[in-house]
C-alpha cells in the first residue's frame, strides 16, 4: 500500500532452534496508531528488534517510507527516523534530564559546526518544552539515573520526541507506571500521534489502554501473527483469549 | 563556583606554573613531568572517563611519536645509523638545527598518531570492540608495539636510540622542555575544556552511558569515538616527541612503550583525581606525581609494589576519585543537583 | 626467512619444535581452564592469572631452595596459591564481583602488578629455574631431545584437568560451581552461598595455577615480568575455544604451544612474545569481525 509508512512482509527470525517470529506480516499507515499484542514469548519485542535492524533477520522485508531498510543497521534506520523505545527503559544514566534531551536532537542533519558547538537556545528551549509535556520539566536538571522508574520512562519517551521521528515503536509504554497516571500517559501518546504526527506501533499488555490507543491491532502468539483487526473485533475474537488464558 | 572566584583561581593556577620553574630550578625537570602527567590523564580520560573506552594502550602513541621525533629530527641533519647505538659522545646540533629538527618532528610525530588512530580506529572502534575486548586488544597492541620496537634494527632494537644533545646557547634544558609541555597541556586543557562544554561531550558521554541507546538514537557512534581518539593520539604523540629530547634516551620498552608504568599510571591518575571531569584528571596527576617521588625517595623499589597495592585500592575503594567524591559531597558545588 | 628452509630441509626440527610446543601446551591448556572457570562463575577476567603462574613457580622455587624434593613443592605450591586465592578473594574480589566490569579489569590488573613487583622485591628480576633430576630422552638417532621432565608436566597437566572434569561433575561442591556459573541468582535462591561458591572457584583457580607453575619452573623457567605473557596465552585459548568447551581449550592450547614454538623459531626468539601479543590482538579482531555479521559485538 503506498500510504503505509512501514511495511513487514514475511520476516522470519530464528534464535538457535527457536522460531522468534515466524513469516509475520503487518502495515503500518502514515500517522496511524496500531497496536501489537500477544502473550509473553510470543516475539513481539522480537519483531521490534528485527525492524529496527539490532538484528539481521533470516528471511522476509521491511519497508519504511518505501524505502527498503532490511539490511541497513541500527543507526542508519534511526535516521531515517524510525525510533524505538525499550521494555527495560534506556536513558544516559551519569547525565541529566536535559542533557539526555539536549543530544536526543536528530542527527541525520547534523552539521560539522553543530558537532561540537553548544546546544542552540531553541534546542534548550524545545528540551524544556517537551520535559514540560511530558511533566518532568522540575526535574530536568536531575541525573536521569536518579529517576524513578517511571520518571525514566518519560524522559525516554520525550526523548524520542525531541528527535521528530516519523515512526515511533513503543515497547510496553505503560508497564511499571502507577495506573493512576496510565491515563494521562495515554492522553501524552495521543496527542503526539495528533499533533506532531508521529506513526505508532505500541507493544501492550494492558488491555484498556491498546484498546483506547489503537484503531488497529494485530495479535501475535508462538511467533505467528494469530490474527488483525480494530479493537472490537480483536477484543472479541475468541481465539485471541484463548491465547492469553490459554497459556503456552 | 561564581565566575568571579573562578577566574581568580584559573589566573592563579596559571602565574604559578609561569613561574614555578624559576622558583624552584632545581625541579625543572620534574617540574616539565608534572606537565606530561597531567597529558597522560587528560588524554586517557578523554577516551577512558568520558566516552567509557577503557584504553590499556594509548601509550602506543605515546612511543610512536617519541620514535618519530627523533628519526625525523636525525635525518634531517644527520643520518640515522651514527645514532642508533648508544656509544659515548655524539654530534651535536646548533640551537637552531635543533630547534627547527624538533618542532618538524614534533609535528610529524603528531601527524603520525593521527594516522595511526585512524587506522586503530577503524579496525577496533568502527567495528564495534568494545568493553574488556576493546581494553584487553588495546593492552597487547601496547605491548606488541614495545616489542616489536625492540627487534627493529633501524631504531636501535633493544638498544634504543640516543637523541641528540640539547645544545648551548638555549638556556636550561628542564626549563625549555618545561615551557613546550606546560603550553601542550594547557592547549589539550582548553581544546578539552570546549569540547566538553557542547555536542561533543554530550555525544561521547551518551556513548559512555549506554551506546545501544546512542546508537538506536541515531548518534554517529563511530565518527565520535575515532575523532576522540585521534585527539588523544595526537597530544600523546607529540609529548612522547617531546619526552624523548627530555630524556636524552629512547629504550623501547622502558621509556618508550613503558606500559607497565605510563600505561598504567595514566589509567590510574585519571581514576585518582575522578575519571570523567575536566579537572579529575589533573588532580590526580598532581598528587600521583608529588607521591611518586616521594616514595622513591623513601622506598626504592617497594615504590613499584606500594604502587600496584594503590590501584588496587583506589579501583575497589575509591574508584569515583577525588571530584567524584567531592560532587557526592557538595553537590550544589561540584556535581549535579539533587533537587529539582 | 632463512629458518624457514632449514624447517624444509631437516624435518626432523619440526618435529622438536612441535613436541617441544605441545608438551608446554597443555600448561596453556590448563591455565585457561581455570581462567574459563573464574570467567564462567564470576563473570571475571582474571588478569593476574600469569602472576599466579609465576608466583606458583617462585614458591617451588623456594621450597626447593631448602632441599626439598622438587616434585613435593608441586602440591605445596597449589596450597600455597590456594591460600593465597583465598586471601585476595576475601579482601578485593568480592566487592568487585558482579559489578562494574571496567572495575574487575583494572582491580586484577592491579593485582598483578603487584604481585609482578612483590615477586621482582623478593626473588630478584633473574630468571630462576628449578632442577627436577630427571634426565633427557634421546629419539630418532639423537635428532630428537625430549626432556623426561616436560612429559611429565605434560602428564601431570593432563590429569589435573582430568580431575578437575570430574570434581565438576561429580562433587557437591563442583556441582554448586557449575550452577552459579549458569545464573548465580537461581543458585542463591535455592540455598547455594554463592558467596563461598565464588570464594572457593577463585581459591581453586589460584591452586591450579599455582601447580602449573611449579611444573614450569621446573621445566622452563620463571621470572617476575613472565606473567602477563601467561594471562594473555590463557585469555586467547578461552576465546577461541569458548568457556565451557573442555576438549576446545585442550586442542587449542596444545595448538598454541606449537605455534608459538615455531614462531620463536621462525621469527627469532627475540619476537616470541611480540608473536604471542600480536596474536592476541589478530584473534580479537578475528572474532569481533565474525560476531560484526551477526550484528553482536565483542564486549
Amino acid at each position: 500500500m503506498s500510504d503505509s509508512l512501514l511495511e513487514v512482509d514475511g520476516v522470519t527470525k530464528r534464535f538457535g532452534g527457536v522460531v522468534a517470529n515466524d513469516n509475520i506480516s503487518l502495515l503500518v499507515p502514515e500517522g496511524g496508531i496500531v497496536g501489537l499484542i500477544g502473550p509473553n514469548g510470543s516475539g513481539k519485542t522480537t519483531l521490534f528488534s528485527s525492524i529496527v535492524g539490532y538484528h539481521p533477520v533470516d528471511s522476509g522485508t521491511i519497508r519504511f517510507g518505501g524505502r527498503e531498510i532490511t539490511k541497513l543497521r541500527v543507526p542508519q534506520i534511526a535516521r531515517m527516523g524510525l525510533l524505538r523505545t525499550f521494555q527495560q527503559t534506556r536513558i544516559y544514566r551519569e547525565m541529566t534530564g536535559v542533557q539526555n534531551m539536549q543530544i536526543s536532537v536528530s542527527q541525520s542533519s547534523l552539521s560539522l559546526r553543530q558537532m561540537f558547538s553548544k546546544s542552540p537556545p531553541d534546542v534548550i528551549e524545545r528540551a524544556d518544552h517537551l520535559l514540560s509535556f511530558v511533566g518532568l520539566f522540575s526535574k530536568r536538571n536531575l541525573l536521569a539515573g536518579d529517576l524513578s522508574f517511571g520518571q525514566q520512562k518519560l524522559l525516554e519517551f520525550a526523548m524520542a520526541l525531541m528527535n521528530e521521528p516519523k515512526l515511533l515503536l513503543l515497547d510496553e509504554p505503560t508497564a511499571g507506571i502507577n495506573p493512576t497516571l496510565i491515563n494521562g500517559l495515554i492522553d501524552r501518546l495521543l496527542r503526539s500521534n495528533a499533533e506532531l504526527g508521529i506513526t505508532l506501533l505500541v507493544i501492550e499488555h494492558n488491555m484498556r489502554a491498546i484498546m483506547r490507543l489503537a484503531k488497529h491491532i494485530y495479535c501475535l502468539a508462538h511467533g505467528q501473527l494469530l490474527t488483525a483487526g480494530t479493537p472490537d473485533e480483536i477484543q472479541n475474537d475468541p481465539r485471541v483469549i484463548d491465547a492469553y488464558l490459554g497459556g503456552s | 563556583m561564581s565566575s568571579v572566584w573562578k577566574y581568580v583561581a584559573y589566573s592563579g593556577v596559571i602565574a604559578i606554573s609561569v613561574v614555578a620553574p624559576w622558583a624552584l630550578p632545581a625541579y625543572q625537570t620534574q617540574l616539565a613531568f608534572l606537565w606530561v602527567m597531567v597529558l597522560l590523564a587528560l588524554t586517557w580520560d578523554l577516551v577512558g572517563g568520558q566516552m567509557g573506552y577503557t584504553s590499556f594502550g594509548n601509550i602506543v602513541f605515546f612511543g610512536l611519536g617519541m620514535y618519530v621525533t627523533a628519526v625525523v629530527q636525525r635525518n634531517m641533519h644527520f643520518g640515522i645509523e651514527e645514532y642508533v647505538h648508544v656509544a659515548g659522545a655524539v654530534e651535536t646540533l646548533t640551537p637552531q638545527e635543533y630547534i627547527t629538527g624538533l618542532f618538524v618532528g614534533l609535528g610529524a610525530s603528531g601527524i603520525a598518531g593521527v594516522v595511526l588512530a585512524g587506522i586503530l580506529g577503524a579496525c577496533l572502534l568502527a567495528t564495534g570492540m568494545r568493553g574488556q575486548y576493546f581494553g584487553i586488544c588495546t593492552l597487547g597492541l601496547g605491548i606488541a608495539a614495545g616489542e616489536l620496537a625492540s627487534g627493529w634494527e633501524y631504531i636501535g632494537a633493544g638498544s634504543g636510540l640516543v637523541t641528540p644533545v640539547f645544545p648551548e646557547g638555549l638556556g636550561q634544558r628542564g626549563l625549555f622542555f618545561y615551557y613546550i609541555f606546560f603550553l601542550l597541556t594547557l592547549m589539550l586543557f582548553l581544546t578539552l575544556g570546549w569540547l566538553y562544554s557542547g555536542h561533543f561531550g554530550l555525544a561521547i558521554n551518551a556513548i559512555r552511558d549506554d551506546e545501544d541507546k546512542a546508537e538506536a538514537m541515531g548518534i554517529h557512534t563511530t565518527r565520535y569515538k575515532i575523532i576522540a581518539w585521534c585527539l588523544s593520539a595526537f597530544f600523546l604523540s607529540v609529548a612522547g616527541g617531546g619526552v624523548g629530547h627530555l630524556v636524552g634516551f629512547i629504550d623501547p620498552t622502558e621509556v618508550a612503550f613503558a606500559g607497565a608504568t605510563f600505561g598504567v599510571w595514566m589509567i590510574l591518575m585519571a581514576i585518582l583525581g575522578g575519571k570523567g571531569t575536566l579537572w579529575g584528571p589533573v588532580i590526580g596527576a598532581v598528587i600521583f606525581h608529588f607521591t611518586q617521588e616521594l616514595f622513591w625517595t623513601y622506598l626504592f623499589g617497594w615504590q613499584r609494589v606500594v604502587m600496584g597495592a594503590f590501584i588496587v585500592g583506589i579501583v575497589v575503594f575509591f574508584p569515583r576519585g577525588i571530584m567524584g567524591w567531592a560532587g557526592d559531597r557538595w553537590p550544589e558545588r561540584f556535581g549535579h543537583r539533587t533537587t529539582g | 626467512m632463512g629458518n624457514i628452509l632449514i624447517l624444509i630441509d631437516a624435518p626432523i626440527f619440526t618435529l622438536q619444535l612441535l613436541i617441544d610446543g605441545i608438551l608446554i601446551g597443555a600448561v596453556f591448556a590448563l591455565a585457561a581452564y581455570g581462567m574459563a572457570l573464574v570467567w564462567g562463575v564470576m563473570k571475571i577476567i582474571n588478569f593476574a592469572q600469569g602472576e599466579f603462574v609465576i608466583l606458583g613457580g617462585f614458591v617451588a622455587y623456594w621450597t626447593c631452595g631448602f632441599g626439598i624434593n622438587p616434585f613435593l613443592s608441586i602440591p605445596i605450591a597449589g596450597l600455597v596459591l590456594f591460600a593465597i586465592g583465598w586471601v585476595l578473594y576475601r579482601l578485593i574480589i568480592t566487592r568487585i564481583v558482579e559489578g562494574d566490569l571496567f572495575i574487575s579489569i583494572l582491580a586484577t590488573f592491579g593485582i598483578s602488578i603487584l604481585l609482578q613487583q612483590l615477586m621482582n622485591q623478593l626473588f630478584g628480576a633473574d630468571v630462576q629455574t628449578v632442577e627436577s633430576g630427571l634426565g633427557t630422552w634421546f629419539l630418532f638417532n639423537d635428532r630428537i631431545t625430549v626432556l623426561q621432565v616436560k612429559v611429565v608436566a605434560f602428564g601431570i597437566a593432563l590429569c589435573l584437568g582430568l580431575v578437575l572434569s570430574l570434581y565438576m561433575k561429580k562433587a557437591r561442591l563442583g556441582q554448586a560451581i557449575r550452577a552459579t556459573a549458569q545464573d548465580s541468582r537461581a543458585a542463591r535462591i535455592l540455598g547455594i552461598d554463592t558467596d563461598r561458591v565464588y570464594g572457593a572457584t577463585f581459591a581453586l583457580n589460584a591452586a591450579i595455577c599455582g601447580v602449573l607453575g611449579a611444573l614450569v619452573s621446573m621445566t622452563w623457567v620463571v621470572q617476575p615480568f613472565m606473567g602477563l605473557a601467561y594471562t594473555v596465552r590463557s585469555f586467547m585459548i578461552v576465546i577461541v575455544a569458548g568457556i565451557g568447551n573442555v576438549f576446545g581449550v585442550i586442542l587449542a592450547g596444545l595448538g598454541l604451544g606449537a605455534a608459538e614454538n615455531f614462531a620463536g623459531f621462525i621469527l627469532g626468539a627475540e619476537f616470541q612474545t611480540a608473536f604471542v601479543f600480536s596474536l592476541l590482538v589478530l584473534i580479537l579482531l578475528w572474532r569481533n569481525s565474525l560476531l560484526r555479521l551477526q550484528r553482536r559485538y565483542l564486549q
